[in-house]
């Protein structure tokens, strides 16, 4: 699994598909507050267009889509996008996550409103697609820290099990 | 005519749930709990509530699948006991 895969048309394909199943999410993310669907689930499917690669394209040529050690920095920013949105509405006085309260001239409540909830989906988006892919190389034991680090993936000769 | 496509998902769904839990190989284990998942998120969809349909199919079928077989990757493939 953590090695590339020796189909050529395994790989293609799935660069393909990995793209179109990115598409899916960031079009679920965008109209996730008036269409079934939001952050986590659009979030989900951009982190499942990353473990494809990363299960066909092997763990080492596939780090230029979310990098490993960047996984758990960019959770932690998504976390504070979603939570600093709310902090902001409540230092204009309003509710936490009262998206109305903040004033914005020339634009009227209601499109503050949708473009707050759009900033929050963001939020939490990034977060959700970051920590899967992190708990994903967590689980291979290729996170830093892990067994993988001292163990690099092309010096285990033995072929994958499955 | 509903009646009759949830009748195939409730019995896709006893069938997939004996079959994930009885089998000995791992990997099939895995397959057979996600199909499970998807059924169950088609029946959701089929009594009208698609945004829990929507995210147990991309969680559980998508996400939770791929999980178990990092996880048997990290194992022996067959159960022993």
């Amino acid at each position: 699994m953590t090695n590339p895969s020796e189909s050529v048309i395994i790989v293609v394909v799935s660069r393909a598909l990995a793209r179109l199943i990115q598409l899916f999410g960031i079009y679920v993310i965008i109209h996730g507050h008036y269409s079934p669907g939001g952050g986590f689930q659009g979030g989900a499917l951009l982190a499942a267009g990353v473990i494809l690669l990363r299960m066909t394209e092997g763990y080492r040529e596939s780090q230029t889509e979310t990098s490993t050690a960047a996984a758990i920095p960019l959770a932690s920013l998504g976390a504070l996008i979603f939570a600093g949105t709310g902090l902001v509405t409540l230092a204009f006085g309003g509710y936490y996550m009262d998206y109305g309260a903040v004033p914005v001239p020339g634009v009227e409540e209601p499109i503050v409103r949708y473009y707050g909830i759009l900033l929050v989906e963001f939020g939490i988006g990034l977060a959700v697609m970051t920590a899967l892919v992190a708990i994903f190389d967590d689980m291979l034991g290729q996170a830093p820290g892990g067994d993988g680090e001292h163990a690099p993936a092309e010096s285990t000769g033995a072929p994958p099990k499955i | 005519m509903n009646w009759l496509v949830e009748l195939v998902l409730y019995l896709l769904l006893l069938t997939t749930a004996i079959l994930a839990l009885s089998v000995r190989d791992l990997l099939a284990g895995a397959a057979a709990a996600t199909a499970f998942t998807f059924t169950m998120a088609l029946l959701f969809v089929s009594m009208g509530a698609i945004d829990v349909g929507f995210t147990e199919a991309v969680v559980g079928a998508g996400i939770v699948g791929v999980y178990f077989i990092a996880a048997v990757f990290q194992t022996s493939r067959r159960t022993r006991d």
